[in-house]
Order: C-alpha cells, then sequence, then structure tokens
C-alpha cells in the first residue's frame, strides 16, 4: 500500500511535447506502467515506443488508463485537466507551472462532485518508491518504506527525500502537492491519504509562506490524525509583499508568516524542524524505529 | 502586475465603474493646465507610484486653483516619497494625477480579491473605508462584509444587495453599486485581476458613488492573453535587478543581507536562505534558477548576484533532479574565470550526476569551497563571508 499511485497506475502522459515524452521514458524505465500520450492529431502514431492518441478519451477507451499527468503548456492545461475528468481517470497530476490562477479558479468550480483527484498545478509529481513515478521527480533518491512525504515545493522535497534515505528511513509515497494559490491535493488531502494508508507510520510535511494552507492543516492534524507529523516551513525570513518564485508564495496583508504557520503546526503538536537541514533527523529522533 | 492609479482608474472608467474627472500630467505646467480644463473648483495632486501611504507621505495635496496645482505639483514632481509600502531608499515621483476633488460624506471600502481557501473570488466590503483593510480587520472584524462568489461572466445581483444594505445604502445607491461593482467584477474575470480594491470608496454630499482611489494587480500568468493590459507595465516602478532576472526567465529579490545565492527551485531557494540565517548569516537575495537551468543561465545568475556591492560571498546550491549538476559545475567554472569572481564561492551539488560535478569543480583550480550537505554550505559560506568582512 501507498497512496495515490503504485503497481496498478496504467499512466497517460497528456502532452507529448520535449518535456512530456522525456518524462514519459524515465516514468518507464522506473516500471511504471506508461501506457498512452495523448497528441492531437497523432493519433496512431508513437513516441518511445508509447502509443499515440488524439484524445484522453480515446486513450482511456483503448489503454484502460487510470491515471494521467498533464505537461500541456499554460494556456491549454486547465483545458487538459477537464478532459482528464471527462475521460473518466480517477487520478490527473498536473506539472505546468504558469496556469493563470482563474483558469484554475473556473477548473476547481468545474471539477466539483467529479471522482477524480486533481493533484498540482505547479508541482513535481508523486513517486510511490519502488512501484510508481508520476511527473518530474528524480525517483533514485527514493527508497521504499513508512514515511508519506507531502510538501509544496519541488526540489526542496528532493533534499528531504534524500535525508530520509541517508538515514535508512524510506518512503511511503513522495507527494509535491504544488506552489500555486488554486491546487487540486491540499495539505489536508494528503494528511487523510496518510493517515488511512497502512504502510505510512509517519507524515513529513514541507510548507512554505503563503496563504493559510498549513494553518488549516494544523487543524486537520488536530482533529483527525494519530501518525507523528514532522514539517518544516520555508521562507522563515522572506520579505512581505515578495512573490518567492512560486506563485502562492507572498506574505501578503500580514497573512501567510511561517512564524504563524510554525506556531500552528507546534500546538497542533507537531514537530518542526528548525532548519532545512534537520528534516530527516528530527524525523528520526520523533519516531526512532524507521529505519530500515 | 501592479499599475498605477491612472492606468487602474482609466480601466474602471472603461467598465462604467464612476470615478472622479482627472489627466495625467508629467510637469507642473501640464498640471495647472489639467486643473483649468476640469475647471472644478478644488482639485487634487496625486503622486503616481505604485505604492501605498502616499497621502502621509505628502505625495497628494489639494489645490484650490489652477496656479495652485501648478505650485504643489512642482513639490510633488521630482520628490522621493517614503511611505510604510516604499522601503526606506523610497520612490522617486515622475508623474502625477491632477483629478477634480469630491465632496465626501462617507468613505467606504471595496474588493474583489481570489480566495484561496474557498478557491473563488471574494468580494469584500466594509464602512471603515480609507483605512487599510488589515487593519479594520484584525480591529473590528465584524465591519467587514465577504461574499464568497464563482468566476462566472457576471456578478449575481444578490451579492450586490449583501454589499449595498450590509453597508448601510439606501435602495438609490445600491442601484448605483449594482453598475459600480458589477462593472468591477467583469473587469476582474475579463482581465485576470488578483486584486482589485477600490478604497475609499465614496458616496459624495449629492449622494453619488464614486471611486476615489483604486488599486488593480493582474496575474502575471495571464498577461499572454491581455496585451493591452501588459502595456501598462511601468519600467521605473521596478528594481532593475528583479526586473532584468525576469527578463532571462529567473526568480530574483533582493534582500539586505551579504550573501549572494543561486539555487534551483523556490521552496529549496527559501530554505537556503532559512539555512544561512540559522548559521548567522545574512542572505543578499533569494534566486531560483528554475528547472531548466543551464550554462548559460548560470552565468546570467552570477552577473546578476554580482551587480550587488554588498555581496560578500556566494552560496550556490543545487539539487539535481531534472537538472544535472555536471551541466551546472561547468557553468559556475566559465562563470567564475570569466567574470573573474573575487568574493568566496561555496558550492553544493547533490543529485543528478553529483559525483562528475564536484570533480569538474575540484579540478578546476578555481578557489571553489565545496560542501556535500545542507548544513555544510551554510556553515561554510557564512564562515568565508566573516573572513571577508575581517
Amino acid at each position: 500500500m501507498a497512496i495515490l499511485c503504485g503497481k496498478d497506475t496504467r499512466l497517460v502522459v497528456q502532452g507529448m511535447g520535449r518535456m512530456g515524452v522525456f518524462h514519459a521514458r524515465l516514468s518507464r524505465e522506473y516500471g511504471t506502467q506508461v501506457v498512452a500520450g495523448v497528441a492531437p492529431g497523432k493519433g496512431g502514431g508513437e513516441a518511445e515506443g508509447i502509443p499515440l492518441f488524439d484524445t484522453v478519451q480515446r486513450a482511456v477507451v483503448e489503454t484502460g488508463a487510470n491515471a494521467s499527468v498533464i505537461f500541456v503548456p499554460p494556456p491549454g492545461a486547465a483545458d487538459a485537466i477537464l478532459e482528464a475528468a471527462d475521460a473518466g481517470v480517477s487520478l490527473a497530476v498536473c506539472i505546468t507551472e504558469g496556469i493563470p490562477v482563474l483558469d484554475m479558479v473556473r477548473a476547481r468550480a468545474a471539477l466539483r462532485g467529479s471522482p477524480m483527484r486533481l493533484v498540482g498545478p505547479n508541482c513535481p509529481g508523486a513517486v510511490t518508491p519502488g512501484e510508481c513515478r508520476i511527473g518530474i521527480m528524480p525517483a533514485q533518491i527514493t527508497r521504499p518504506g513508512p514515511v508519506g512525504v507531502v510538501s509544496r515545493s519541488g526540489t526542496l522535497t528532493y533534499e528531504a527525500v534524500d535525508q530520509l534515505s541517508r538515514l535508512g528511513i524510506g518512503q511511503s509515497t513522495c507527494l509535491g502537492i504544488g506552489g500555486d494559490p488554486i491546487i487540486g491535493t491540499s495539505f489536508v488531502d494528503a494528511l487523510a491519504l496518510f493517515e488511512a494508508d497502512p504502510q505510512t507510520r509517519a507524515i513529513v510535511m514541507i510548507g512554505e509562506i503563503g496563504g493559510s494552507a498549513e494553518e488549516t492543516a494544523a487543524e486537520f492534524i488536530r482533529a483527525h490524525v494519530t501518525k507523528p507529523v514532522i514539517a518544516f516551513i520555508a521562507g522563515q525570513n522572506a520579505p512581505p509583499g515578495k512573490r518567492m518564485g512560486h506563485a502562492g508564495a507572498i506574505i501578503a496583508g500580514g497573512k501567510g508568516r511561517a512564524s504563524d504557520k510554525i506556531a500552528a503546526l507546534e500546538a497542533a503538536g507537531v514537530a518542526v524542524a528548525r532548519s532545512p537541514a534537520e528534516i530527516g533527523s528530527t524525523v528520526d529522533s520523533r519516531v526512532p524505529s524507521l529505519r530500515s | 502586475m501592479n499599475v498605477h492609479e491612472y492606468q487602474a482608474k482609466g480601466l474602471l472608467r472603461s467598465y462604467g465603474v464612476a470615478v472622479p474627472q482627472g489627466e495625467l500630467a508629467t510637469t507642473p505646467a501640464e498640471a495647472e493646465e489639467v486643473a483649468r480644463r476640469l475647471d472644478a473648483g478644488v482639485v487634487v495632486v496625486k503622486a503616481q507610484v505604485h505604492a501605498g501611504g502616499r497621502g502621509k507621505a505628502g505625495g497628494i495635496k489639494l489645490a484650490k486653483s489652477p496656479a495652485e496645482a501648478k505650485r504643489v505639483a512642482s513639490e510633488i514632481l521630482g520628490m522621493t516619497l517614503r511611505s510604510h509600502q516604499t522601503g526606506p531608499e523610497g520612490r522617486l515621483v515622475r508623474k502625477v494625477y491632477v483629478e477634480a476633488g469630491s465632496e465626501i460624506a462617507r468613505e467606504l471600502y471595496l474588493a474583489i480579491v481570489v480566495d484561496r481557501q474557498s478557491e473563488k473570488l471574494a468580494v469584500i466590503a466594509s464602512t471603515e473605508g480609507g483605512m487599510e483593510i488589515e487593519e479594520v480587520a484584525a480591529k473590528s472584524p465584524e465591519k467587514i462584509i465577504t461574499v464568497v462568489v464563482d468566476a462566472g461572466a457576471s456578478l449575481p445581483s444578490y451579492v450586490v444587495r449583501r454589499v449595498g444594505y450590509g453597508l448601510g445604502l439606501g435602495a438609490a445607491q445600491v442601484k448605483q453599486l449594482e453598475a459600480l461593482l458589477g462593472g468591477l467584477f467583469r473587469l476582474f474575470v475579463e482581465k485576470d485581476a488578483s486584486l482589485a480594491e477600490i478604497n475609499p470608496l465614496v458616496v459624495t454630499k449629492s449622494a453619488e458613488l464614486l471611486a476615489l482611489d483604486a488599486k488593480l494587480n493582474f496575474d502575471d500568468n495571464a498577461l499572454y492573453r491581455h496585451p493591452d493590459v501588459a502595456k501598462l507595465r511601468d519600467p521605473d516602478e521596478e528594481d532593475p535587478r528583479e526586473r532584468e532576472a525576469k527578463e532571462i526567465d529567473l526568480a530574483y529579490v533582493g534582500l539586505e543581507g551579504e550573501i549572494g545565492c543561486m539555487v534551483n527551485g523556490a521552496g529549496l531557494a527559501m530554505a537556503t536562505l532559512d539555512m544561512i540565517q540559522h548559521c548567522g548569516g545574512r542572505p543578499a537575495n533569494f534566486l531560483d534558477a528554475g528547472g531548466g537551468a543551464d550554462k548559460e543561465k548560470v552565468k546570467e545568475a552570477f552577473k546578476l548576484i554580482l551587480r550587488d556591492p554588498s555581496v560578500r560571498a556566494i552560496l550556490v546550491n543545487i539539487f539535481g533532479g531534472i537538472v544535472r549538476c555536471d551541466l551546472i559545475a561547468e557553468g559556475v567554472v566559465a562563470a567564475a574565470a570569466e567574470l573573474a569572481v573575487e568574493v568566496p564561492l561555496v558550492v553544493r551539488l547533490q543529485g543528478t550526476n553529483a559525483e562528475q560535478g564536484r570533480r569538474i569543480l575540484a579540478e578546476s583550480k578555481l578557489d571553489i569551497t565545496p560542501a556535500d550537505t545542507l548544513r555544510e554550505a551554510g556553515e561554510r559560506v557564512v564562515a568565508a563571508a566573516r573572513r571577508v568582512r575581517a
């Protein structure tokens, strides 16, 4: 067990451009079942041995794909998300960075009531170590194990995963939920999934400045999470009013400060690592039995 | 992206939002001319800079005649305006907006924002106009009306009624609000705004609703489909280094410390600043070289960092996922040699091809301090910066 993706995942890749094809290949090399690519107008062809279809719907009908990863450029990305939902996949992971916020507001409204789970956009995707890679993470740094990792970041997730793996602490699933203001899967959603997953024995949550997703997560942890949670919040010294790379990473109107998030998490019993170098060691000291 | 008040009001006017008559002036003589044309008795001369708090900073003045408008414009134009939003360096005022004065009976607050929590738009209104909404939220949250709506084509009428009657407006004024708030909403959704704020929205003594001040922010990610909005960008209002970084697709934010940073990925870049601070140093900048960092980009990033005279040491922190560390190392070596980097350089490479990358650095014979872990990187660069200072 793990969350969101595993051996049974049958992946369709939307947006078979340079990046889509490259990561489709890496995912397949990792052992993921990459069953289809979608490239309108190129249906019937193939790329890297992956059959191409004109629409997601055709790809699902022909190959039994049940999850999609989206590399479609920003102007068409929200539409690609809705196309995935229409085709009936149960999971869509949107990697695309730079989607207009109102496109996502409208896409989220259109998805209300849809059984499809959206992860991202502007995220690195998910890896269930040894089983499945969706997106752009360097899967070689992961190892199978009991820690669920969820993060708003990309490379900082790799840093945390690497620290864990070096200590001999493996991961159930590593999940990047994305750095945009409007995203499909929240910290709360991911925490609920990890809480329900029998393989996961502890959860690492990596947040950052901007918005209030970490505060909401703290409330949820207090009420619903029994597993130990270890956190880090990036941007403790970020100046207010400046967008720190991610569209969602901005302290605005006195809201979204790292200090408030850390206080909320600590009040909910979460162990918050003081520096980004101490994420792995904080997990190790909080839950000593995780090494393998 | 921010725009000036005069630009925001031009857009509002085109969407049927009532704003006072006014025109832009770049010289005192022009201000006098505008004041004469407005023929309004009292005019307001307002500094046009991308920052709030202009009134208290002396950037907004009344004038009772065209001659006085000329005089106050000459005081405001060319001044360095310092408010709580400009930072200590302030902003040079290059243009003023000259506007007909209004007789104010009530000051209200009205805004539309993207609400991250509900994933919808939020219409926010308050009876406490003229104050910053954060201050109202802290002191008297009960005076704030928030209505959450979908980003549809037009604003549902009930929202107008909730806001209007909630603000204590009469039926005739609620009618006016329908046009005003409806226009603001259409502007927001059609032009991909991220913030639209009218503060204050005034009720004049003749019971008219009027947008006295206006602030619009637009979603950078959507500018590609709004060339008319993109055209409103004022490079004079942007930090030159941030602007330059944007042009070469790097995310850069200038800070006040002495340790320059180059990192791949926004989260790791923020965490690297945290690490430096944790080790007792102060970062000079945030720089995310992005997922596609290559040799050329590394060089450009170095140029940008070195432009800051307070930089005493540089930390390069790369976690290669997609980015290959050997390519980054080649970029660092080329940049350090070509740009004759004189400050100490600490480089930490981890992830894809990190071994090859480290070898390239070691063989370069350049004075580069390697670091293995994030902690080591932080400690070494802080120590290096201290040695330079001593």
